[in-house]
């Protein structure tokens, strides 16, 4: 069989550049005269932006106090004794005593703190059941199986809201008094617990059940609390927009950490005559001490903080960009040096051709 | 010139015919698979074992029969077939010539490898008075001996189309076989080393970070990312990227590849993926996932947000994880890239405006309120997300970057290639003048008679009948037909039929 032609181009491939490989394109080069000024230039720019990221977390005051009643670091070791192996631990205060030696800057938050407490912990990340916390009443009656072993109560009942993180909610609490004059009366301080939760979480995500005649009590009507609750879920707060599953702590409490050591915010100080911040004097912070955190090792502590454009106080990104910044420019140096150095021994090579 | 082209790309060249040796040998300086300037031209004309194995070690490297020689060991050995020849290096230009009947002994057990070894360093061998049996042997010898990556090519010529259907490519001329290595199988091979190494390093970046969370999360498993994000990583947000990177990269355009056949010795060579490069992928993966990890794990730890709401949960942190990752391995493509049409420029920022896309409308209210379960996540971005994602991007790039620029400097290649003018070839003196090659068309040998009576050419088969096996088979355009068949006459006396050309 010879090869016999056909109409001529019958099995000829497209001449298009696309088939043919030939579109159009950019190629670029990694020339010394963009990579070397770009380093110097993002070097530059990420000092500057270290050095402002730096300064503004230097503004930032931070108050903090461990409270966690190790021995002999203050009166809430007694608590702590007290609460030593007894579940549930029994009904103690303590107190913490500071004075401003000025005016603290306002608006002043208030946030928990607790270490080595894994909330990033797979089995505890999956044991709950968010279309329960949506208010699906079919869900309300019948939590999913991640929430096991906190799914139902002793006693059978469907436990709302189920799963390990409901359970181990937060339930310290906290009150600030200020004293004006030294030797005068405890002022309370107006803490606003407001608004402390994200905005999403609050009002789209979490939602209580429709109620029954009116009630929440009623919605809830054939489901046990938590094991470790004191009160049911429709108790946590009198005020009906903060109770159930929208109570404010439990949603900030619902919102689980990434890493073991994490702060929560508890309140705001902006009410009042404590809308510029607060004033210097002495203070007292009275803590309602439930939450046994020594069997595992961990720590509690309370933090007071000033916020700035960029958050709280943290240097790390200003650090970071500095190191990165220097970094950056030392490596256009070094570049620089090789590139020159190889420069002139390409030159001699070509001159020896 | 094809030929020349392609010595100069260090392709050796290989003729397995069935023509006679001078009409072989001539031919093979027309086409320069020999040159007159080669240092030797060695014929393998014995008739037993012993005589070309004395031909075969001598006339190449007299030290080859000393004790201590590699080969020698193997063969004393005898281990199994997955013997990988060692690269010799010639001390000069050599060509090689053998027949089908040296051929024949050549080609049983020991002198196997002394043949293959001594062909390799050759520039070009001429394999004459082939069968088609043995010529099979000699591609199946050199294909599982030097395990080289290997091609079928067809050409069809007025032979027929028996060699087209046989094979990976076929066209119709014999110079289209510098195309098809020079420009297409160079692009192809760079292509694949580039795909290859960006894959595992995206893959390794995208994997590792959990091993650095480990650390943190009490060693739970706890997925940095969304779990929607890690069944879409490899299906959309990062496949047509190294889509288009794999289908339109070209380092130098074909202009250049033809006129450089040098460029194409790093693809013989396995330069560009090769364990090394496995090793510095690997390395540069790990680093990325360090740098991934601990910048949004520094950026969140404590912190808070400019509403003093707290930013340190996993829904933000595996967000900022997420988009710092899908920014990285887009900036890392980019930089690989260096042929960038416009098709590469919508996989590649278009895959990025996909991913930011797909985020707005998953972590929307609407989605959220139909599926709860499913779409846990909601909210929005934070300043301090562009801080740590500019961060994290920039510090893993920094090391690409500068190691792309610094690479052409100190190990210069191909950028030293396109600034040297091409060189003139400089022909060297004549070391054996062409008049030695015997002008006639005919051979003054034995024909091929009695290597078929022998009975070395065939294969053997079950039920074989008086016939030999016919085949028909082109491999070049230098290739002939060969039929032949023996036929018992009436008396019983064998008789052969002349061989057609």
């Amino acid at each position: 069989m010879t090869w016999s032609a056909t109409a001529r181009g019958a099995h000829q491939p497209d001449n298009t550049a696309f088939t043919q490989q030939r579109l159009p394109a950019w190629q670029p080069l990694l020339s010394a005269s963009i990579t070397l000024p770009l380093f110097f230039c993002a070097g530059l720019a990420f000092i500057g932006l270290g050095l402002g990221l730096y300064y503004s977390s230097n503004g930032i005051k931070e108050l903090e106090y461990d409270y966690t009643g190790n021995p002999g670091t203050g009166n809430c070791s007694v608590c702590a004794a007290e609460g030593q192996g007894r579940a549930p631990p029994p009904n103690c205060s303590c107190a913490w005593y500071f004075s401003l030696p000025e005016l603290f800057p306002g608006p002043v938050y208030l946030y928990y703190e607790l270490t080595n407490f894994y909330q990033n912990n797979r089995r505890y990340g999956v044991s709950r059941d968010d279309a329960q916390l949506s208010g699906l009443p079919s869900a309300l009656h019948h939590p999913v199986n991640e929430c096991a072993p906190y799914q139902f109560s002793a006693a059978g009942l469907p436990i709302a809201p189920c799963g390990a993180i409901a359970n181990s909610l937060f339930n310290d609490s906290f009150s600030l008094w200020h004293q004006r004059r030294p030797g005068g009366p405890y002022v309370e301080v107006p803490l606003d617990r407001a608004a402390i939760a994200w905005w999403t979480d609050y009002h789209v995500k979490f939602r209580n059940p429709p109620l029954v005649n009116g009630s929440l009590a009623l919605a809830f009507r054939g489901t046990a609390p938590p094991p470790n609750w004191h009160r049911p879920v429709y108790e946590l707060s009198p005020d009906p927009n903060n109770t159930g599953f929208i109570n404010q702590d439990f949603v900030v409490w619902m919102r689980t950490a990434a890493l073991p050591t994490f702060r929560k915010l508890y309140a705001r100080i902006r009410q009042g005559n404590y809308t510029a911040g607060l004033p210097r004097g002495a203070y007292r912070v009275n803590i309602t001490y439930n939450y046994p955190v020594r069997v595992f090792g961990g720590h509690k502590l309370i933090i007071f903080s000033n916020i700035s454009w960029m958050g709280g106080k943290n240097p790390f990104l200003g650090i970071a960009y500095l190191v990165v910044g220097s970094l950056c420019i030392l490596m256009g140096f070094v570049m620089l040096v090789v590139y020159i150095r190889y420069q002139d021994q390409n030159d001699e090579d070509d001159d020896d051709e | 010139e094809t030929i020349i082209t392609l010595n100069k790309a260090k392709i050796k060249i290989w003729v397995l015919t069935g023509d006679k040796q001078e009409t072989a040998i001539n031919i093979a300086y027309s086409c320069n698979v020999f040159e007159d300037e080669m240092d030797g031209v060695f014929m393998i004309e014995g008739k037993d074992s012993e005589t070309i194995l004395q031909e075969l070690r001598g006339k190449m490297k007299p030290e080859s029969l000393l004790e201590s020689d590699p080969v020698n060991i193997y063969l004393k050995k005898k281990p199994k077939r997955t013997f990988t020849m060692p690269e010799e290096l010639p001390r000069g230009d050599y060509g090689l010539v053998i027949n089908g009947y040296s051929l024949a002994f050549a080609l049983e057990g020991n002198l196997e490898l002394e043949l293959l070894r001594t062909a390799s360093l050759c520039k070009g061998v001429i394999c004459c008075r082939m069968t088609p049996f043995q010529k099979a042997q000699v591609v199946e010898l050199v294909k599982s001996m030097i395990k080289a990556a290997h091609i079928g090519v067809g050409i069809s010529g007025q032979e027929g189309m028996q060699a087209m259907l046989n094979s990976d490519f076929a066209f119709s001329q014999f110079c289209y076989l510098q195309r098809l290595l020079l420009v297409h199988g160079r692009w192809s091979y760079n292509r694949m080393c580039k795909f290859l190494s960006y894959f595992f390093y995206k893959n390794f970046v995208f994997t590792l970070v959990h091993f650095w969370y480990a650390f943190f999360n009490g060693f739970s498993a706890q997925a940095v990312y969304d779990t929607w994000f890690i069944t879409c990583y490899n299906l959309i947000y990062t496949s047509l990227p190294v889509l288009g990177l794999s289908l339109f990269e070209q380092d130098v355009n074909e202009t250049w590849s033809l006129h450089f056949p040098e460029l194409y010795i790093p693809g013989q060579h396995n330069l560009y993926f090769n364990k090394k490069e496995f090793v510095k992928c690997l390395i540069h993966g790990i680093y990325s996932s360090f740098v991934l990890f601990f910048v949004p794990m520094g950026t969140i730890y404590n912190s808070e947000r400019s509403d003093g709401k707290d930013i340190s949960d996993i829904q933000t942190f595996c967000l900022i994880v997420q988009t710092s990752l899908i920014w990285m391995v887009t900036v890392q493509i980019a930089l690989k890239t260096t042929y960038w049409t416009m098709i590469s420029h919508f996989f590649i920022w278009g895959s990025l405006g996909f991913y930011f896309c797909i985020l707005f409308f998953l972590y929307s209210d609407g989605l959220c309120l139909m599926f709860p379960s499913i779409f846990q996540f909601l909210g929005k971005a934070l300043s301090q997300i562009w801080l740590s994602l500019i961060l994290s991007v920039i510090l893993c790039v920094i090391p690409a970057f500068g190691y792309q620029f610094l690479q052409p400097l100190v190990f210069d290649r191909i950028n030293h290639c396109k600034t040297r003018p091409p060189q003139v070839r400089v022909r060297t003196k004549l070391k054996h003048p062409s008049l030695r090659r015997s002008a006639y068309a005919f051979s003054h040998k034995q024909g091929f008679g009695a290597l078929i009576t022998s009975g070395k050419t065939t294969k053997t088969k079950p039920n074989k009948k008086n016939s030999f096996p016919v085949k028909k088979k082109e491999s070049s355009d230098i290739s002939t037909r060969i039929v032949a068949f023996q036929e018992k006459s009436i008396s019983g006396v064998p008789s052969t039929i002349p061989l057609k050309f």
